[in-house]
């Protein structure tokens, strides 16, 4: 073997091009056209190849084809020329740096292998937070589909140079004219950039900066600038607050970015208190899942919901109508008042009034939790100046449009009016990331690089300054907006050394910029612009903005429509982000789609239905939904708890221009988004034909009466019942029958049990109070451990390769057999009872991966055992040794086996991120990329906790206290996710997984598991 | 009767030591009667030692070709230049402008004695001692001839076989004449072999099993050595010798291999790395023999080689700049683990302070690098079950072992008790 191999290598690798490669392209393949002298008799017999001569190919052939087969694969080993000094090639090296996209806005640390970024954790020191997509966005650096790669004029190719000069002109002869540009961005909070735009706008008088969020929260930064003078978000500490009342604010989600770290941290049961948060909403959002107290109602009745607590709140009348929920309202407001300053009221509707009420009801509540001082920079956009612009390009009066990492041909309502204005535009430029509609329609497209390839700075609220560092030399011929803006402003400072000054001038004021660079964000103290508040106290006249905001609500008729983000897409700027696009909704578990959200009585009126196929898929009618004239055609999903006589409708999808095929997917409902106002009210709902096909990854259930899957308790219980009592308790062991007697199921054991006192013994503890489900953790896994990403079909026949799923499981009145029984159901009932979703359902989230048992059901079915237990609690899988049986998938009780069907890279069938060069980058080379027909499932990140245990065998010390992690903890914003090692008892997985909240997911099967929950208390009767 | 070849050969051994000797004492004495050794060997040590890195003898480095500097300069200036070249240039104009040679200012010497200046002087201009070539050849000559070219051992089996057959065919001869009945030819002889075991279904039977077993035996054989590699040898794009480099030289091998300590890489050195030494080492010595490809290397070839490196860094050898016209070299893997083993060096070399010949073989023996070890599992889980951890002054494993060692009941726990023969460990 060996001889051979070093033959064929030396030829091939020393002389370039092997005998084998010329013999079989160049002889046989191109210059021999087999057609001219096989093709018809007279050129046979003209020919001058004999028949020695085809006997002399054929040999050739074989003889050069079995030689080649014979290679062995050379692999190579290229050294840098010059190594950099902190890159050791096989350790992981860690930058801290921002993500301002935009949309998403985080500190964050990057992992990057050999100079390669390959995933992204909160920094958790700048309290930093990341969403699945802030997970995602690594994914999004590598996209070499959509990325620009080359400045271009009207699709040809441009040099800079030639750019610079032939804009700058075009600029020149703008400003001379006196005629405006705009310069158009998203939001971008960063304090360098706007003074960079400033001196820009200096140097330009014609040039107006025009900000524009795609999903806007202008109303509530409106309502900010004429209650407190100060345009910007109002920053809340949920943490602190003891009553929670939000009217269709996602705070969870989307809003203001998402506030689950404070709302969590408010609610921790061992503190004995736990806030309580009551949600007014119309769709089933992530923070209605999350509540305790979930009231359905549609849009204008929030409105007036909102301000009949006003009314209560401050005794006034101003004007309001009686709803169906009045009683529930009552109830709020008796626990807003008992909270007094501890009481804080949001509301999510995109409406100045709305928001000018709720920050009305605060300012009466006295309420802490609201703060307007340190308030957020995260939502600039402004809808006025936006339609105003619109006005203007339509009407010829806007002479050029700079646009930046904007796409408003596909995110406006009206992006025909946008288009029309653009063609009036004598100089259009589009600087960007990714290509797009807008860019595709201007004169100019000028790459700007990614977030992780760029220098920068943040200032998310007023205290925490944030740096952004790259952590990749460019991948494409990029220049970063900053550096072009300087460039056009005749500064030819770079834009680093721009911002090293501005940072150490303004910001650091004698602390290190090394440092700073270092921990990713330096905390300001009262340095910068100092707001006092209420500086321009406006004096609002509530009764006139109630009253305004009363008839607008009184106008509602027909359907209500409330447009909403999704966990997963946001607002769709990712849209070509596999991880993202497989990602399941957590609400709905559906994956690859936006769907018209509708309730059960409403679906049932108009003949919606979503039939279960028996492969586990659902199906879904479509509708046609028309909003002011305009109309879309989607798929209908029934969802329980969606308030009757509303609709729900994600926006971010729908996206095409320049996508990968598997990614054009859902419907885009930007059309239907007029004036930025995520509530449409007069929406009507017509069934049309044909049936969309769904890829969701769990069909809606109750969880049948198995309580050992789920447990959730009341706070009262939880501080007052004893959890074990076999009565009441709600942490009650199970029972198994031994002997004819009812015993505690953890006495009983088939197996011996072994010692696993000596070394480590890895725990996972999750607590399900703390999940919200925002699936951040699922992400994490993806890139932590090469996840594929399996495409819409096979996730439609449950195929997906998610190592970490979270379960979404809807509860009812009727939960269990015992509940039955009470209400004295007969046993048809009961089944109906359990399976019939609620009109309001409880939702409770439970991340589910392998449980790594102790007493593992899947080791022992294996024939080969390729899956075994290691000392340290994993449950092994080798998948070289795997044949693919998949007995032992057969044979786990929690379903978390995955099976790869295809080779799911280098398959010509997927064009996922395993099927390119750029996308194979975000691979972590310290996990194999499993290959078709093995077994695969959670590792508990085996390769993190190895790297762990060695680093202390070299630095020759013990392992520290909660040193361990894995992906899905460290990902974890809230806390619920907690790793380590129990062995250690300083570890605090080892008091966890003695809680008296902990159980084990299906604990009669003796699995032992070593993945620990904790009950979930919900605050439901303190009211 | 036996005594006498030892004896003779013996004496020829003496014989031609003593020639030998005498050929080397000849050589010395006639080259001593116009150079003074002990001054050159001084002068070479101290030049070796303080010059070298800066000074070749016959070739500009960073300073100037040193070779017969005498000729050129007065030995009281260059005592002066030596001792303290900042200090000799504000008095001498001419010392002023030797200084443009090189932007980098020579060190200076103050500690060197006015002899030893002399010295160093001295070997400039009588240069190296010369090599006692004739020897070194003969003892090249003597060992590849202890190596035997493999076709004289075919030669000799083929020879042993005809003499054998010679000497059966004589034995039968003999015995014919001695009057034993002649016996069939050999044809007919086999013939009733072949009939008799046509006719013993025993036999048959017999030699099918033991057809299978030969054949399952050379099936495994060949299948299990499928993807094992030992003795891989690929031909590199530089003929890099590990034997000059770690053999003859001695260099550490963490020096090239420097993240072997830090990473699951050892780490194919960087560029710089060789520049290092390279920028000052442009050839190697006279002598200098490499086996390569089958091919002997000498002084030629391998200074060609050194030329890639200076071709991949972007080093002028002539001008001694960097260009900034640098190329990584493609070096070829020798050590290849499927995708699905996780191996760590650190892990080895760091934690367990193994040596890399456990591994690797002796590499400072090796011209052209192969791979040593199967690499296989077996191969990994043999010396896993074997070897006992090393937990001295390692704070991780004090507790762990205690617990350990009591469990098992022995003195030292194996890398297997402690959980190293676990397939979780290195298959992820």
């Amino acid at each position: 073997m060996a001889s051979n191999k070093k033959y064929w290598q030396s030829v091939e690798e020393l002389k370039g091009s092997s005998i084998v490669e010329t013999l079989s392209k160049n002889e046989f393949v191109e210059e021999i056209a087999t057609d001219d002298f096989l093709g018809d008799k007279e050129t046979l017999e003209n020919s001058s190849t004999s028949r020695r001569d085809f006997l002399k190919y054929v040999g050739f052939t074989t003889a050069a084809a079995s030689l080649a087969a014979c290679e062995g694969p050379v692999r190579k080993s290229i050294p840098y020329v010059v190594k950099p000094n902190d890159v050791i090639p096989g350790v992981a090296d860690w930058y801290a740096t921002s993500i301002a996209d935009g949309y998403d806005f985080a500190n964050v640390l990057v992992k990057t292998r050999e100079g390669r970024p390959i995933q992204i954790m909160p920094n958790k020191e700048a309290n930093g937070t990341t969403s699945a997509r802030v997970q995602a966005s690594v994914l999004s650096l590598y996209d070499e589909q959509l990325r620009l790669k080359e400045p271009t004029k009207a699709g040809e190719v441009i040099s800079w140079a030639d750019a610079d000069a032939e804009i700058g002109a075009k600029l020149n002869e703008l400003k001379e004219a006196n005629k405006p540009v705009v310069l158009l961005t998203g939001t971008m909070a960063s304090p360098s950039t706007d003074k960079i735009i400033g001196e820009f706008i200096t140097n330009n008088p014609n040039v107006k900066h025009v900000v524009y969020d795609a999903v806007s929260e202008s109303g509530a930064a409106d309502a900010m600038l004429a209650m407190h003078g100060k345009r910007a978000l109002p920053n809340y500490h949920l943490d602190k607050a003891k009553t929670i009342v939000s009217f269709g604010a996602d705070f969870l989600g989307d809003f203001h970015g998402g506030l689950e770290k404070q709302f969590i941290a408010g609610r921790k049961p061992e503190t004995g208190h736990m806030s309580y948060h009551v949600q007014f909403e119309s769709n089933m959002s992530l923070t209605g899942a999350n509540s305790d107290k979930r009231v359905v109602v549609k849009p204008s009745d929030q409105i007036f919901a909102l301000l009949n607590v006003y009314n209560a709140i401050t005794g006034e009348n101003v004007p309001s109508q009686a709803t169906s929920i009045d009683a529930q309202v009552n109830d709020a407001v008796k626990a807003l008042n008992k909270a007094g300053s501890k009481a804080v009221v949001l509301t999510g509707l995109n409406d100045k009034n709305a928001q000018l009420i709720a920050l009305a009801i605060n300012k009466a509540l006295n309420s802490e939790i609201i703060d307007t001082v340190n308030t957020l920079n995260i939502r600039q956009g402004n809808d006025v100046e936006v339609a105003q612009l619109i006005s203007d390009m339509k009407a010829g009066k806007v002479a050029g449009l700079i646009s930046y990492n904007v796409d408003p041909l596909y995110s406006l309502s009206n992006s025909s009016g946008f288009s029309e204005g653009l063609k009036k535009v004598t100089l259009s430029v589009a600087l960007s990331t990714e290509n797009n509609e807008t860019v595709n329609a201007s004169n100019f497209a000028l790459p700007t690089p990614h977030f992780l390839e760029s220098w920068g700075d943040t200032q998310f609220d007023s205290v925490t300054y944030g740096l952004m560092q790259p952590t990749i030399q460019p991948l494409f011929n990029t220049r970063q907006v900053q550096d072009t803006l300087l460039k056009w402003s005749g500064n030819s400072t770079s834009y680093y050394d721009y911002l090293k000054t501005f940072a150490t001038t303004n910001v650091l004021g004698g602390s290190s910029w090394n440092k700073a660079l270092h921990n990713g964000f330096f905390t300001r103290e009262a340095v910068g612009e100092v707001v006092t508040e209420d500086i321009e106290q406006v004096e609002v006249s509530v009764p006139t903005v109630a009253s305004e905001l009363a008839s607008s609500a009184k106008k509602a008729s027909g359907f209500e429509l409330n447009l909403y983000t999704k966990t997963g897409l946001g607002d769709g700027k990712q849209a070509n982000n596999p991880w993202l696009q497989e990602f399941p909704d957590p609400i709905t578990r559906a994956s690859w789609d936006n769907y018209l959200m509708m309730s059960m009585a409403d679906a049932r009126e108009l003949g919606f239905s979503n039939p279960v196929k028996d492969n586990g898929a659902i199906d879904g009618d479509y509708a046609k939904v028309t909003v002011n004239g305009v109309s879309v055609t989607v798929p209908v999903m029934v969802q329980p708890g969606q308030a009757k006589g509303s609709l729900g409708l994600a926006l971010g999808y729908g996206k095409t221009f320049g996508l990968k095929e598997e990614m054009k997917v859902g419907v885009n409902a930007y059309p239907l988004y007029n004036g930025g106002n995520n509530i449409q009210y007069n929406v009507k709902v017509d069934k049309v034909s044909g049936t969309h096909q769904f890829a969701c990854t769990q069909v809606q259930k109750t969880i049948a009466g198995r309580h050992d899957i789920l447990k959730v308790a009341s706070l009262k219980e939880y501080n007052t019942v004893a959890p074990k009592d076999h009565k009441n308790g709600w942490n009650k062991p199970s029972m198994v029958s031994y002997d004819h007697q009812e015993v505690e199921a953890n006495t009983i054991d088939l197996w011996d049990e072994h010692n696993r006192e000596v070394g480590h013994h890895f725990n996972l503890s999750i607590d399900l109070t703390s999940c919200t489900g925002c699936g951040a953790c699922v992400v994490a896994c993806h890139a932590e451990n090469n996840v594929a990403v399996v495409g819409k079909k096979e996730v439609r026949v449950g195929r997906d390769m998610h190592w970490l799923r979270i379960d979404r499981y809807y509860s009812s009145e009727v939960e269990t057999r015992e509940d039955a029984k009470k209400l004295g159901l007969s046993r048809g009932d009961t089944y109906r009872a359990l399976e019939t979703e609620a009109e309001n359902p409880e939702v409770t989230f439970q991340p589910m991966m392998c449980q790594h048992c102790n007493h593992a059901p899947c080791e022992t079915v294996c024939p080969v055992a390729a899956t075994s237990h290691g000392r340290q609690g994993q449950n092994q899988m080798a998948y070289n040794r795997c044949v693919g049986t998949r007995y032992c998938a057969n044979n786990c009780p929690y379903r978390v086996r995955r099976f790869n069907w295809f080779n799911y890279s280098n398959n010509n069938e997927f064009d996922f991120n395993m099927n390119n060069e750029y996308g194979k980058m975000v691979l972590n080379p310290d996990v194999v990329v499993r290959s078709r027909g093995v077994m695969e499932k959670c590792s508990m990140c085996i390769q993190m906790t190895q790297a762990t245990i060695l680093k202390a065998k070299k630095e020759g010390r013990a392992v520290n206290t909660d040193e361990f992690e894995t992906a899905c903890s460290s990902a974890c914003t809230t806390g619920a996710m907690v790793f380590g090692d129990i062995n250690n008892k300083k570890d605090e997985v080892a008091s966890l997984v003695e809680d008296k909240r902990a159980y084990g997911v299906l604990d009669y099967l003796q699995t032992k598991p070593n993945v620990i929950y904790q009950v979930k208390i919900k605050n439901t009767n303190e009211a | 009767m036996k005594s006498v070849p030892l004896h003779s050969r013996l004496t020829t051994l003496l014989f031609k030591s003593f020639t030998i000797i005498l050929f080397f004492a000849f050589s010395l004495s006639s080259y001593s009667q116009d150079v003074d050794v002990a001054r050159q060997t001084e002068g070479r040590k101290l030049f070796k030692s303080l010059c070298a890195s800066c000074h070749k003898l016959d070739k500009k480095l960073i300073g100037p070709a040193l070779g017969k500097v005498e000729d050129r300069r007065e030995n009281d200036w260059l005592k002066s230049w030596i001792k303290n070249n900042v200090e000799f240039q504000k008095v001498n104009a001419d010392a002023a402008e030797a200084a443009e040679y090189d932007a980098s200012a020579m060190t200076a010497f103050p500690q060197l004695s006015d002899k030893q200046i002399d010295d160093i002087l001295y070997y400039t201009s009588v240069g190296d001692p010369p090599k006692p070539g004739v020897v070194d050849d003969e003892a090249g000559g003597n060992s590849s001839n202890d190596g035997g070219p493999k076709w004289l051992i075919y030669i000799l089996a083929a020879a042993i076989i005809v003499a054998f057959l010679i000497i059966a065919s004589l034995l039968k001869t003999i015995s014919e004449l001695k009057g034993a009945p002649k016996t069939k030819g050999a044809v007919a002889s086999l013939n009733d072999v072949w009939v008799a075991f046509t006719e013993n279904t025993f036999l048959k039977v017999l030699c099918t099993i033991f057809g299978l077993l030969i054949g399952a035996y050379v099936l495994f054989g060949t299948l299990f050595k499928v993807g094992v590699d030992e003795g891989y040898t690929p031909l590199q794009e530089i003929a890099f010798s590990h034997k000059i480099h770690a053999g003859d030289n001695k260099i550490d091998c963490q020096y090239c291999h420097s993240s072997a300590k830090h990473s699951k890489h050892s780490g194919i050195p960087t560029v710089n790395v060789c520049m290092n030494c390279h920028k000052n080492i442009s050839e190697v010595a006279e002598d200098t023999k490499v086996e390569w490809d089958g091919m002997t290397y000498g002084k030629a070839e391998l200074d060609l080689e050194i030329a890639k490196v200076y071709k991949a860094a972007g080093w002028d050898a002539e001008n001694l700049e960097y260009t900034g016209d640098s190329k990584p070299i493609k070096w070829i893997r020798v050590h290849n683990l499927p995708d699905f083993v996780y191996f760590n060096h650190s892990q080895h070399v760091t934690v367990a302070g193994l040596k890399c010949q456990k591994c690797h073989g002796p590499v400072e023996e090796m011209d052209e690098m192969r791979q040593f070890s199967p690499l296989t599992m077996g191969w990994c889980i043999d010396c896993h079950k074997e070897t006992k951890v090393d937990l001295k002054g390692n704070e991780y494993y004090s507790k762990i072992h205690k617990e350990l060692a009591k469990k098992y009941n022995v003195d030292q726990v194996t890398i297997a008790q402690l959980g190293g023969k676990e397939c979780g460990k290195c298959h992820y």
